[in-house]
């Protein structure tokens, strides 16, 4: 069964009103632009709604738009943008939802108490591009070392990095007596 | 052992029963005898490098024609260590303390582009090569390298077993890389610092000041 996402807009704009700002539809791709402030209302409405049940967290990613193209930079200004996939297991239906973050503070509302697998994909959001997620119940790096500073998805970072790689100590030779 | 050990007459097929007869040679060479036939390969495998590791050891190249078929997950029990894929800065820690645990004495293989220089990746969190933090006695080239290429450097190992060169290390402890502190060269910059860009090479020597 498919979902109709016609109706879906419909039932999802009449239950968040104003906190939609954007509802996009690229080649049966939905997408729904929302308020920072709205993001944990908007997923449990997904994750609630009586066709498309939307209950599996499929990933989440940020998008930093600092030196990107106009088209990608949000209309409202803010750097980043952070990027939820969500996936309905029994309509067999995506959907890809969005909200923008901006570079001060860059903090957004934690999607755990709506879907448990988020809390990694969280992480690694905050490991890579430093979005805090508030309320999240244990927001640690998960991939850079613990003691990394900064942030190295950021497009202000550079590449080769700050020296981390290179500054660790240098084995001993103790030469022979 | 080398070739003149040997005193006397070579035995005939007939004499050989196992109950005769004797040789000599200097405890030395006959300990490095033991050990380069006996190589007790320690695999870190991290990337793609490792898949041919794997392909060498097994029936087709047969790595044990050189002695040096038992791998050893555990470090205390082996003395070949063969760094194969990219190391992070996360992990070299990790691989520090593995070599550190290996007895005396201690190889190590330097295996593929990324083990020896990191390779292609050229960016924030990969080592630029292992050898900057553990000895290395072989590199071994390519991305990823054959398994011809592993065998010769085993054979390289051996050799170098064979000449006795000693390998006699000891760390530093107290500057262990688990106490991992990044530099922010950033706020360095404004205050004058050099910039650091580019290369490990172009990062001036903490050992050679201190």
């Amino acid at each position: 069964m498919a979902v109709d996402f016609k109706e879906l807009e419909k039932r999802i704009r009449e239950k968040l009103g104003a906190d939609v700002l954007d509802w996009t539809d690229f080649r049966g791709q939905a997408c729904l632009l929302v308020k920072r402030e709205a993001i944990v209302r908007t997923l449990l409405a997904l994750r609630e709604d009586a066709e498309g049940r939307f209950d599996m967290f499929t990933d989440l990613t940020c998008l930093d738009t600092l030196r990107a193209p106009d088209e990608l930079i949000p209309k409202s200004g803010e750097r980043f943008v952070v990027v939820y996939h969500l996936t309905g297991t029994e309509s067999k239906a995506r959907i890809r939802v969005k909200a923008c973050v901006p570079e001060e503070p860059p903090e957004i509302d934690t999607a755990t108490g709506v879907y448990l697998g988020a809390n990694w994909a969280e992480r690694e959001v905050f490991d890579m591009f430093g979005v805090v997620f508030k309320g999240h119940p244990d927001l640690r790096r998960i991939l850079m070392p613990e003691a990394y500073e900064g942030h190295p998805l950021r497009k202000d970072y550079p590449l080769k990095g700050r020296g981390e790689r290179d500054n660790f100590p240098k084995y001993t030779e103790i030469p022979e007596a | 052992m080398s070739e003149t050990a040997n005193q006397g007459a070579p035995l005939a097929q007939g004499d050989k029963s196992g109950s005769g007869g004797f040789i000599t040679t200097k405890i030395e060479e006959l300990v490095n005898w033991g050990r380069r036939n006996a190589l007790w390969p320690m695999p870190f495998g991290t990337a793609c490098c490792a898949i041919e590791m794997m392909a060498t050891l097994s029936s087709r190249y047969d790595l044990s024609r050189f002695g040096a078929e038992v791998i050893r997950f555990s470090p205390r029990q082996s003395d070949l260590m063969i760094v194969s894929g990219r190391i992070s800065i996360k992990m070299m820690p990790v691989l520090i303390e593995i070599y550190n645990q290996m007895p005396e004495p201690k190889w190590c293989i330097s295996m593929g582009a990324c083990a020896s220089s990191g390779g292609v990746f050229d960016t924030y969190t990969l080592v630029q090569g292992v050898d900057q933090f553990i000895p290395v006695d072989v590199y071994i080239p390519g991305c990823p390298p054959r398994p011809e290429s592993l065998i010769d450097a085993v054979m390289l190992i051996r050799d170098k077993i064979k000449r006795g060169e000693r390998q006699n290390r000891l760390y530093d402890r107290t500057k262990h890389p688990l106490d991992f502190q990044p530099v922010n060269l950033v706020s360095d910059a404004a205050s004058g610092a050099p910039t650091l860009t580019g290369t490990r090479h172009s990062l001036p020597n903490k050992d050679a000041t201190e």
